[in-house]
Order: C-alpha cells, then structure tokens, then sequence
C-alpha cells in the first residue's frame, strides 16, 4: 500500500480525531480523501507535525494524531526525547514510514537503509512505540486511541504518492476552523 | 528589582501558561523562575523551531504560549516564523538572549550579533530591546500588544540589561 491508499482506509477513524497533517503530498491526500475542520494542514515547515501536535496534545484533552513521514521526522529528531519526556496520553504520533521523501520525487531516506525509527523513538524513551505494517494501520489506530495512552506508531508502507490538487484554502482560515474545532 | 521575577510575573499576569526554553546562561534565572510557577508548564525544546511548532501546537489549544531562547535561534528559525507563526497568525512572545551586544566576553556571538537587528527588521517582526534594568516596565505592554495583534513579537536582552555577562 502507499500513504493515499492507508489514508483512504483511515479517514472514517480519523474524521472524529484533531489530525494535524504533515506538508506536502500527505496533507493534499488527506484534504482531497475527507477534508474536515479537524484536520490542520501543514502548508510549511517541514518537520513540525510532531511538535505542532504534542503541544496541542498537551493544551487541551481531546486526543490529536499526528500524521508524519519518516523524512520529517529525520528533520526534526529532536521532537522525539521531547515527545518522550513530556507524556500526553490523548498524543498519537502516526508516522507514515514509507522509506522516502515523497513530495520531492520519492528520493530514499535513512529509514529505508539501515536506520529505525522505531528504534530511535523507543531510545529516546518513548514508551509505547508499534511497528505496523501499512494494511495493519486502522486496527492499530483505532487501539491506540481507545487505549487513551501516549503512542508512537511506524507504518512501513510503499514508496508513492497520488495525484492529488495543492490546497488553495488561506491558512488563517485552516487554522480558524481548525481552533474552533478544537474548542467545540 | 529581581528581573527573573518580574518577567515570570508578567508572562502569569497575561495568562502564558505554555513556555518553552532553549537555554542561555543570561536566561537561566528566569528559566528557572517559569520552572518553578505551577501556573506556567515549562517544556524545554530540543531546538527553537521545534519549540515554535510546540507553541502554534499549544495556541491552538487554547493556551497562550511564550518562547525564550538565544537570538542564534532567530538562525534557526526563519523558516519556521515564516511559514507557521506568521503564514497562520498566530501570536508568539520571544523573549530572547541577545548575545554579541555590549559586554559580551565571546568573540563569536558578535557575529550573530549584527545580523540580529536586520534579520528581525526583514522579517517584519516587532522588535524591541531592553538594554538597561528599566526597559522591563514595557514587558507587560508588549505582551498584550502581541496577543492584540497576533504576531510574533521579538524581546532582546542584552547582557548590559541582564546585569552583565563577561564580568560576572
């Protein structure tokens, strides 16, 4: 499976959940497959879905996923021993690991060599990391979230991108209807 | 005047309740103060544009958050106050080190230094600078001047403001 096709299979589960969605490619797939106020799409800032979304965690009770790449997250390393040691158990972090940077023409990553992110993850001492393969994500989405526990999850999938339109939304309006979902 | 206190004071007194901190020894004090108030949750970050995403994470939350680190960071940040803070609107208070300013003892942090002034000016951010001990009676004007307009809103302090960094 590549990213659009996990994403297709998750949207119902992810409709009722605050998603904060990586740049790029994955954003445009969520937006094009179920674009809800709850979603906030990143359209910059390459590396910040996790953060964004642990500190939206760590605000507010409602439990937000983030969606993240495994190139994102090599940009933004640093985001694990924070997610690590600043436990919110309604954080969900989804990183969709499919070995390369999909926005820019599929270059490879680490992550599809020698490096695990899972692994990273679990040094920097997160405590509840899963590696799941790409048809196992809604079962392991849906456990993560009724299981209220703070979660890393890697979802090995295909390289590959659908074609999907850029958004045009303004991103005062993204962040608008997105705050007044949050606060509903 | 204990500035550490004064300046946790005011961050309370505009209902910051999200701070996160990449260190300065300059800045240790007042780290320490926000570490210490039950009223603010105090994340460190790894990095400052990390920090800048927990913040934008935590505003929309519904918490005012705050940022305090070195102005290298504004180095590291461009990008992010670009795109984020500023592409979405959202307010962001940076209390910030400036190193390289008068009585400086390390030759190096000059030369961010006079980048520092232009950088902000490019970037349209509001920039003030607290050079002497006083300078932080407009603290709490230029917080709620921040979260009025939704801004980031850059606060230097100098090494002269802090009581002197070289010769401590």
């Amino acid at each position: 499976m590549i990213r659009s096709e996990i994403l297709k299979e998750i949207a119902p589960i992810l409709r009722d959940q605050l998603v904060v969605c990586n740049i790029g490619i994955p954003s445009q797939e969520l937006h094009a497959i179920d674009d809800q106020p709850t979603n906030f799409y990143m359209l910059g800032t390459m590396g910040l879905a996790s953060s964004i979304g642990l500190g939206l965690a760590l605000a507010q009770d409602k439990t937000v996923i983030s969606i993240d790449g495994d190139g994102s997250v090599l940009t933004n390393l640093c985001t694990l021993p924070t997610i690590a040691n600043n436990v919110a158990d309604n954080f969900i972090l989804m990183i969709i690991d499919n070995g390369s940077y999909g926005s820019t023409g599929d270059q490879p990553t680490y992550t599809g060599k020698k490096t695990s992110l899972a692994g990273m993850a679990r040094a920097a001492g997160c405590d509840n990391v899963v590696e799941v393969m790409d048809v196992d994500t809604g079962p392991a989405l849906e456990k993560a979230i009724a299981e209220r526990k703070m979660t890393v999850m890697v979802v090995k999938c295909d390289s590959g991108n659908a074609k999907m339109p850029v958004i045009t939304m303004d991103p005062v309006v993204i962040k608008d209807r997105f705050m007044k979902a949050v606060s509903a | 005047m204990d500035i550490d206190k004064k300046i946790t004071d005011d961050l309370v007194a505009n209902d910051i309740s999200f701070v996160t901190t990449v260190p300065c020894k300059q800045l240790a004090g007042v780290i320490e103060e926000i570490d210490n108030r039950d009223d603010i949750f105090h994340i460190p970050s790894n990095k400052e544009d990390e920090g800048m995403g927990l913040c934008a994470g935590a505003w929309m939350g519904g918490k005012r958050p705050a940022i305090i680190m070195q102005n290298t960071a504004i180095g590291v940040t461009i990008n992010t106050l670009a795109t984020l803070i500023q592409y979405y609107r959202m307010p962001l208070p940076m209390l910030i080190s400036y190193r390289g300013e008068l009585r400086e003892p390390v030759a190096c942090q000059v030369e961010m230094a006079i980048h520092t002034k232009a950088l902000l000016a490019q970037m349209n951010i509001p920039t003030y600078h607290f050079h002497q001990q006083k300078d932080v009676e407009e603290l709490d004007m230029i917080l709620k001047y921040t979260f009025m307009c939704n801004k980031p809103v850059a606060i230097l302090t100098d090494a002269n403001f802090w009581g002197g960094y070289g010769d401590q």
